[in-house]
């Protein structure tokens, strides 16, 4: 028999009811993911990311379309799905806080059935694993956000899992736990070949280190899906130019430049500022269809008060794909232009 | 799950195919993993002390003054001392199985339980076999203490029995609990009030203080309702047995009425569990109402 696909969806929709009215969270979502491969999505808020991964994981129904998780259906198969899958939440508070960290993951290797001896051994295998070993007897509600964090983490690889849902797992964490994090990921994925895992998140770099192919979402519909690569390749024709101006351009701002002609994206890229810059300052990221319009845009910027102080050509990244198809940088709100593809 | 029971599997479809053997083991294992933390808690948090032995006495204590002072007959001591260690499970199955969906929700845990491979039955069970273990503990050093301070005598002719009538009782008592838990969490906070309106009056109806017998009429709607009642009936007829106490019935019916309310609240846990789970993968959300 062939391998079944890990995820197979087709036309999911899910529309929960709302007041006043009803939210509809996924519109239509087509998705194949091979067993073995790497999958991220990656949308801003409200996307509709957990919506799906809680249709995969059973834990709610698709309004229509199907949906299987190792060619079993979600909406009949529940039992089936639920002994080859886990998943691990961002900020989940699983479990229970008078625990030891030893004894909450031999809880859970309970809930999956695994056999005493084998379930301790997966259980210290796990802990050291992810650096937990020092707090091994440590009672979870002292846990720290990070450690916090990795417990999860080892819960979700208790049952040795052949489809792992990961939803924003490096949430609130520091930049070296969640570099630990990932490593995990990474090695888990070298040991225990054939595993699957689907991923969402709001860090590039996370669904750039971790996937092999990476969906865009925004509003319930997959914008774009390919490689890493591939999805780089969309905006390759344009040229990126990062602005450091010495204030925010004034009448109109941001959204008046990425109005003119040539332009195809204009977002805030403060995060890339160099340190000591003064605090005024702020950076844009201006995607051009041709290097023509960049002489538009340097008069654009001058007439609106602010001064050029530096200007770079830059490789196209994630990012600048993510804002081409949903129009928006992430933690931008002002998402209210139609997505340019 | 490579390999836990025969040949690793080589793909997921593999790895789902379980045997009718390992699914009941994983139930099995599930109600130990959600006992554990309630029995580990019996070290843990001294402060349930308070609550389970030191409240129920204090309850005890009135109750055997009052009756002191009245000179009600001396067998009306042991059956408040009796009745006052019951208490303590009537309170665990209120605080800790009813309210235990509330805080398992707010943790996360419900879903992670819904996403495992095991029944929610089983860990309703967990919890409930956990908390039975713990409050035994509480409930005998209420017997214990009761006795020895107030000078209980006790005549049980038939231990076995006695103890068999005991955990009969607790089967449909921990069962209503399991069904609390389901319809705290459909029903959100107008159930939660309502449990705590109904905590004094059945302390009442479940003649926790008094003989049963002594409320008259009431003792048949008691007897079809109540687990508590029927078994501290049945328990005192049995712990009692020289000093010619009588019961509302006999113990042969009560311990049918015990099994048949058993079957009653473990089949309608289990039914208001599958509507929770209906309910929340279509709607979205665990209550009925918005809280
Ligand atoms: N139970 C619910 N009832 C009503 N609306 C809901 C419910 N759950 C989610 N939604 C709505 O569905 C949409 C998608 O939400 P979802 O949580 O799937 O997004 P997300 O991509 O995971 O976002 P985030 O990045 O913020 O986690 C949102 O508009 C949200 O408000
Ligand atoms: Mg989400």
């Amino acid at each position: 028999m062939p391998d079944e696909l890990a995820i197979h969806a087709r036309g999911v929709t899910r529309v929960y009811k709302a007041k006043p009215d009803p939210v509809t969270a996924l519109g239509g979502v087509d998705l194949d993911v091979e067993p073995g491969e790497y999958f991220g999505l990656l949308g801003p808020n409200g996307a509709g990311k957990t919506t799906l991964i809680k249709i995969l994981t059973t834990l709610l129904l698709p309004t229509s379309g199907t949906a299987k998780v190792a060619g079993f259906d979600v909406v009949h198969e529940t039992a089936k799905i639920r002994r080859v899958i886990n998943m691990v939440a961002g900020g989940e508070q699983s479990g229970y806080g008078l625990l030891t960290v030893r004894e909450q993951l031999w809880m859970f290797s309970q809930f999956y059935g695994l056999p005493t001896r084998e379930g301790w051994r997966r259980v210290d295998e796990l802990i050291e694993i992810t650096g937990l070993t020092e707090q091994r007897q440590q009672k979870v509600r002292t846990l720290s956000t990070g450690q916090r964090q990795k417990l999860n983490f080892a819960r979700g690889l208790l049952n040795d899992p052949w489809v792992l849902f990961l939803d924003e797992p490096t949430l609130g964490l520091d930049v070296a736990a969640a570099r630990d994090l990932r490593e995990h990921t990474l090695s888990w994925k070298a040991a225990a070949p054939g595993r699957t895992l689907l991923l969402t998140t709001h860090y590039m770099v996370e669904a750039e280190q971790l996937c092999d192919r990476i969906a865009i979402v925004d509003r319930g519909k997959i914008l774009a899906l390919g490689t890493p690569e591939e999805l780089r390749r969309r905006v390759q024709a344009e040229s990126i130019f990062r602005l450091e101006l010495d204030r925010l351009p004034q009448n109109g701002g941001i959204a008046g430049i990425a109005a003119l002609p040539g332009v195809v994206s204009a977002v805030r890229a403060d995060e890339e500022m160099a340190d000591g810059a003064a605090s005024d300052r702020v950076a844009l990221k201006v995607a051009l269809a041709d290097d023509s319009a960049l002489t538009s845009v340097v008069t654009a910027v001058a007439e609106r008060g602010s001064h050029l102080v530096g200007l770079a050509k830059s490789e196209p990244s994630l990012e600048d794909v993510f804002v081409e198809l949903v129009g928006r940088g992430f933690g931008d709100e002002d998402g209210d232009q139609e997505p340019a593809a | 799950m490579s390999g836990y029971h025969g040949a690793p599997a080589t793909n997921a479809s593999e790895a789902a195919d379980w045997s009718t053997g390992r699914v009941i083991q994983t139930n099995l294992r599930a109600v130990l993993g959600r006992a554990y933390p309630r029995v580990i808690g019996l070290t843990r948090e001294p402060s349930w002390l308070f609550f389970e032995i030191f409240l129920p006495f204090l309850a005890v204590s009135a109750f055997v003054f009052v009756y002191r002072a009245l000179e009600a007959p001396e067998e009306f001591i042991g059956f408040v001392v009796l009745g006052g260690a019951m208490t303590s499970f009537w309170l665990n199955v209120v605080w800790m199985m009813a309210a235990q969906f509330y805080w398992e929700k707010d943790q996360g845990n419900l879903e992670l339980y819904f996403t495992a491979p095991m029944h929610l039955m089983s860990v309703l069970a967990g919890m409930a076999i956990g908390g039975l273990v713990m409050t035994s503990s509480r409930a005998l050093a209420v017997i214990g203490i009761g006795s020895v301070l107030y000078g209980v005598t006790y005549d049980i002719q038939q231990p076995f029995l006695l103890a068999g009538v005991f955990l009969l009782t607790m089967i449909p008592l921990y069962g209503m609990g399991m069904l609390f838990a389901s319809l705290f969490l459909l029903w959100g906070r107008e159930a939660f009030h309502l449990a705590q309106l109904l905590q004094e009056p059945i302390y009442f109806l479940g003649g926790v203080n008094f003989p049963l017998r002594a409320i008259g009429p009431i003792a048949g709607v008691v007897m079809a309702t109540l687990p508590l009642g029927v078994g501290l009936d049945a328990m005192r007829q049995l712990a009692f047995a020289g000093s010619g106490v009588e019961g509302v019935l006999p113990v042969g019916p009560e311990i049918l009425i015990l099994i048949a309310m058993g079957v009653v609240f473990l089949v309608s846990a289990r039914l208001a569990l599958g509507y929770l789970e209906f309910l929340a993968r279509r709607e979205g959300r665990l209550t009925l109402r918005w809280q």
